[in-house]
């Protein structure tokens, strides 16, 4: 089977000589390569539009969850001063679950950044070479016979596919990358509005949610005895009360 | 020769270069046989780095198709799996 290289080489290669094998007139081979490289120009600047679009949607997400962890810090803030240090508590731990979930998506917001930079540079580098393409091709119109102009082309037609298939795996990556962004997200959303968030941890696996459950727990010690100290009060009160739920924190 | 490192460009290397890429996608055949996601980008990794330093950059305008295309660097297990055993990952040109 081989390795990675040699197996993309030869898929890419099997896929340039696909899309050239639809030019089967040696006539009309110069202009409809290049009215294809138009439209497939046309295509690419598309599908990077998308991903912009797409991400700024996400980036409006994750600043609204943000947010969210401010409200459920200014609850917990308020259940201390109110005496209720296990409402306190239960709000911080959904802070917990909540940052949990958003430092990732945040990272992962990052690389797709990353992704649609590189993309942007995959899409000028086709348009140029598209440009190119047209300027070589009125060259050879005037100077070859119609058979000797397809071998000279040929090369050239074959670069541009190749770098339309790397763009095109560029654009499939990056669209994958947001969808798997967009349902976590969304399931973060959906966590937080049924106030289930404390469940999230359940994911991984026991070791993991062990680990997840007391890093946030620890967190949550740590941020409560900060408030408390904020708020002048030294030794908790109404510790004993049994554990209410709070209201969902949409 | 000339090499595309796939996301990043073209580069033109000595023909002495491609012994080491072949050594070196050795290694990511037998990482993914392994199920070592780790080992296939670092091997990967390699091979933008080698082409990186020891290469040319050709110019964005340039027409002509590459000998080799190297994948992604960061490319995940499941793609590798499916570039060598599925549908071979790149999607059908428009």
């Amino acid at each position: 089977m081989g390795g990675l290289v040699e197996r993309t080489s030869l898929i890419a290669k099997a896929k340039v000589s696909k899309l050239l094998d639809r030019a089967e007139n040696p006539e009309e081979t110069l202009d409809y390569s290049y009215e294809q490289q138009l439209v497939q120009l046309q295509n690419v600047k598309r599908g990077v539009a998308d991903i912009a679009t797409a991400k700024q949607r996400l980036q409006l997400q994750s600043t609204s969850m943000q947010e969210q962890t401010a409200k459920l810090d200014g609850e917990a803030r308020e259940a201390l001063k109110a005496g209720r240090e296990d409402l306190a508590r239960e709000a911080l731990s959904r802070k917990a679950a909540l940052q949990g979930q958003i430092d990732p998506i945040g990272q992962q917001i990052q690389q797709l950044d990353a992704q649609e930079q590189k993309l942007i540079d995959g899409e000028k580098a086709l348009e140029a070479k598209v440009e190119a393409f047209r300027t070589q091709k009125e060259v050879i119109k005037a100077q070859y016979s119609a058979a000797e102009a397809q071998v000279q082309i040929g090369e050239a037609a074959t670069g541009i596919g190749e770098h339309m298939a790397d763009v095109g795996l560029a654009i499939q990556r990056a669209q994958d990358k947001t969808e798997q962004l967009q349902a976590r997200a969304a399931a973060v959303d959906e966590l937080t509005e049924s106030g289930a968030l404390e469940d999230f941890t359940a994911q991984g696996d026991d070791i993991d949610r062990q680990l997840a459950q007391t890093q946030q727990a620890s967190q949550v010690d740590d941020e409560l005895a900060k408030m408390k100290a904020e708020l002048g009060q030294g030794s908790p009160p109404g510790q004993s009360d049994p554990p209410k739920a709070l209201g969902t924190t949409s | 020769m000339i090499v595309r490192l796939m996301g990043e460009g073209q580069w033109r290397v000595d023909d002495g270069v491609r012994a080491r890429i072949e050594e070196l996608d050795a290694e990511t055949e037998r990482a993914v046989a392994a199920g070592d996601e780790q080992s296939v980008q670092a091997a990967l990794q390699a091979i933008h780095e080698l082409v990186r330093t020891s290469g040319e950059q050709l110019h964005h305008a340039h027409l002509g198709a590459s000998d080799v295309v190297v994948p992604p660097a960061d490319l995940s297990l499941g793609e590798a799996r499916e570039l060598l055993h599925g549908d071979g990952l790149i999607p059908e040109l428009p």
